[in-house]
């Protein structure tokens, strides 16, 4: 099994440390977390981290039930990016006089679908959404101009096939458990499996 | 984020009369309500106001007073291990906290329930490099199943009733629960304690599937050469009596993992040992030839399975497991028995066909054959001069009976120990099997008699352990704990000048230890003892050692350059075992 970027969208309660608690089951096992974004959800008073990182598709799934044991970790699910919609915001600050005077800055909004954010005498910042490689194109053409200040966000991300977290909580709120459903690879073969 | 802590709605009856008391004493009345009768601790600075309070809580708590953090909390585990029951520490601030940190991370890789209360500066005075502050929360985060800062004392009653909740439900595990002492000191009005039985969004245990115990009980009915290897799950779970109930009908073969020991008797007709890197010859070769393996409450250690890819590579598994996140972690699973194994296991138990297999328990016969010639009768019949640490334990198994707790160190002698060691009653073998912490047993024993005052603790102890935590002998005094210590001396630490020798080209790097008169100490704690070398003394020794009102330490001086054998070498399959 080969490594490819997988996001994990983890549902937790809003509690102190939990961010900490979440990044050690990365860290102890040496994993690099390439992004990371807390933010809320779709429902009131759950948080939602959207963490991207480079592994086999068997390390993410370990690592998911690593995080759904977290006390205070409702849900981990890893996703491909074929399965999900995502994106990423980034910042440009340029030389004013230098954008101005040596490229056609219209241009270069519509085509980058860019967007000046602030212009002022001294420098522009501009901003842009949208996948890893459009903004680093961006970063291309302004670098020849003085590009003085580049930052990019985490990556956001919606999973395509999700219907929301709110009838999951539900679930979650019932003092029984709910059918919690854990992949095992037998389990789809069991023709194979149980023919003796 | 917010720092209010995610509760169920209180159900608070109408006609119940608010009381003022203090954060402290609101720490005090849990405990009650949670049904907490003995605390290990230390008292500090930071800590003080909860001291202040136990003073008028005397009768109803008792506490006993550690020499060291490290040893309250491995008093705890000990106390949790042989009664079941949530273990409870207290600590100081700063350094009381960071002495927990090894025992915190033992009770997490042993799966016991903990709940250790830490004191902490005054929260305005949190992140100022304060006197004897330090961040505990982030410094036991990784060892701990839960963790929680409290900076305002209206949150402690539920606080700790999620703690307590945490601690021993689901897969038990230490909490820790760090209170500032502008918490302990704030009066506020408090309502009465109600346990927590719900937080949505932990889940102590996965619904049983049904479809899975029918897949299970299928490959089980069909299986030729199946297999039962069980873990500590069975006794954390209280389910002794259904795995037998399960092993009686089902006729399989069973084995333990050294955390799982002593849930069935040693003696039992189905009994073929420990699995593992020192365990039984049997157990470690068949696991490579039984057709279904079930793994029953284990979570297939690098100790028990050896080299990965070649474990059980021809098995069907089944594991029955109550943490979703132990499945196919180390072994894939042919079909997951998710669930507690209290419920899991009399499902199975009705769907199995009763069945014996009594030629396939016969070639587990033929290599205890084997191993008793090569390794067991050596060991415990010697022909040599100096005693071995195996005859010791024969001897100690005659005159209990097999009916005593048994608390090990880390090393040889709790190999010996595990191995040899006969018990006939559940929570009987307490030891530290994931982390491997020296030091363990002698405070370990002396919670192990308060978890189990009416039974015969004997703590087992090599001379390098021994002298790691060897200040409890303090509280042992103080306390009056009726534990016998059984030092297995052979002037070395064993284990590791055993991996020198056979790995290492007998180059002995530092384990050529030094031992202090070991009686001499004991006796200025005002414990009787006594040091023997000859096998003509050893039946008498351990004869007054058990007959002893009171606690005592025997040293026996044993052989220094024996091995224990049989070994799974690092690296190498269950299947290579090595007899010598």
């Amino acid at each position: 099994m080969s490594k490819q970027e997988f996001t994990v969208t983890v549902y937790t309660e809003n509690q102190i440390g939990l961010l900490n608690r979440i990044a050690i089951i990365f860290s102890r096992r040496k994993i690099n977390i390439e992004s990371l974004n807390t933010s809320p959800s779709e429902v009131e008073g759950i948080h939602r981290f959207t963490i991207v990182i480079n592994e086999t598709e068997e390390v993410v799934r370990k690592l998911a039930r690593q995080i759904e044991k977290q006390v205070e970790v409702l849900k981990a699910y890893y996703n491909t990016n074929e399965e999900i919609v995502w994106q990423e915001l980034a910042m440009y600050k340029v030389p004013t006089d230098e954008i101005a005077e040596k490229v056609k800055v219209e241009r270069l909004l519509r085509e980058y679908g860019a967007r000046a954010v602030v212009i002022r005498k001294d420098y522009t910042v501009f901003e842009t959404t949208g996948q890893r490689e459009e903004t680093d194109k961006l970063i291309a053409v302004l670098e020849p101009y003085g590009l003085i200040e580049f930052v990019r966000s985490a990556r956001v991300a919606i999973i395509k096939a999700s219907s929301g977290f709110h009838e999951k909580l539900k679930e979650f709120e019932q003092t029984e458990p709910g059918e919690e459903v854990i992949e095992n690879e037998f389990l789809n073969k069991q023709d194979e499996v149980f023919t003796m | 984020m917010s720092s209010t802590i995610e509760m169920a709605p209180k159900k608070i009856p109408a006609q119940t009369k608010a009381t003022n008391i203090s954060g402290s004493e609101a720490v005090l009345e849990a405990f009650l309500a949670e049904g907490v009768d003995t605390i290990f601790g230390y008292p500090g600075g930071a800590i003080m106001p909860i001291y202040d309070a136990l003073y008028d809580y005397q009768e109803k708590l008792k506490h006993i007073l550690v020499r060291h953090e490290q040893g309250g909390i491995h008093a705890a585990q000990g106390f949790a291990r042989t009664s079941g029951r949530t273990g409870v520490v207290f600590a100081t601030s700063g350094p009381g906290a960071t002495n927990l940190v090894t025992g915190l991370a033992d009770a997490m890789i042993d799966s016991t329930p903990l709940v250790c209360i830490t004191g902490q500066v005054f929260a305005h005075l949190l992140g100022t490099d304060a006197f004897q502050e330090t961040d505990v929360i982030n410094i036991t985060t990784p060892v701990t199943k839960w963790n929680y800062q409290v900076t305002d004392a209206t949150e402690i009653p539920a606080v700790l009733a999620k703690a307590f909740y945490i601690a021993n439900s689901g897969r038990p595990g230490p909490v820790l629960i760090d209170i500032t002492k502008n918490a302990q000191l704030q009066k506020f009005d408090y309502t009465g304690y109600e346990k927590c039985t719900h937080v949505r969004s932990y889940r102590p245990k996965p619904i049983v599937r049904k479809e899975y115990i029918e897949q299970a009980a299928k490959l089980i009915n069909e299986a030729e050469r199946p297999f039962v290897i069980f873990g500590q799950g069975v006794i954390l779970g209280k389910a002794e009596a259904e795995f037998m109930k399960f092993i009686e009908k089902a006729g399989i073969p069973t084995a333990w993992t050294i955390m799982g020991e002593s849930a069935i008797p040693t003696d039992h007709p189905l009994a073929v040992g420990m699995l593992g890197m020192h365990g039984n010859y049997g157990p470690n070769v068949l696991t490579n030839e039984c057709d279904v393996l079930i793994a029953i409450g284990m979570r297939f250690d690098d100790r028990v399975t050896g080299r990965l890819d070649k474990y059980a590579k021809q098995a069907k598994v089944v594991h029955l497991d109550i943490d979703p996140s132990e499945i196919d972690k180390n072994v894939k699973t042919t079909v997951p028995v998710w669930g507690d194994c209290k419920e899991t296991l009399p499902l199975l138990t009705e769907l199995i066909a009763p069945r014996v297999y009594p030629k396939w328990l016969q070639k587990f016969r033929e290599y205890q054959q084997q191993e008793e010639e090569t390794c067991i009768n050596p060991e415990l019949n010697p022909t040599t001069e100096q005693l071995t640490m195996g005859e010791v334990i024969k001897v100690l198994n005659e005159l209990t009976g097999g009916d005593a707790v048994i608390v090990t160190d880390v090393g040889q002698h709790q190999m010996v120990a595990c191995r040899y060691a006969k018990f006939t009653q559940s929570k009987s073998n307490v030891t530290s099997g994931g982390l491997g912490t020296m030091g363990f047993a002698l405070p370990a024993a002396i919670g192990a008699k308060f978890g189990a005052p009416e039974r015969t603790v004997v703590a087992i102890i090599g001379d390098g352990g021994f002298q790691m935590t060897l200040q409890e002998l303090g509280t042992i005094m103080q306390s009056e704990v009726n534990v016998k210590i059984l030092i297995l001396n052979n002037q070395f630490l064993g284990m590791v000048r055993q991996w020198q020798q056979l790995f290492h080209d007998k180059r002995y790097s530092f384990v050529d230890i030094a031992s202090p008169d070991f009686v001499q100490v004991a006796k200025g704690y005002r414990i009787e003892g006594n040091s023997i070398s000859q096998r003509s003394n050893l039946k008498t020794a351990l004869e007054t050692m058990l007959n002893h009102n009171g606690a005592y330490l025997l040293e026996v001086m044993v052989g220094k350059e024996n091995n224990v054998f049989p070994m799974v070498p690092q690296g190498c399959s269950v299947a290579e075992i090595r007899l010598k």
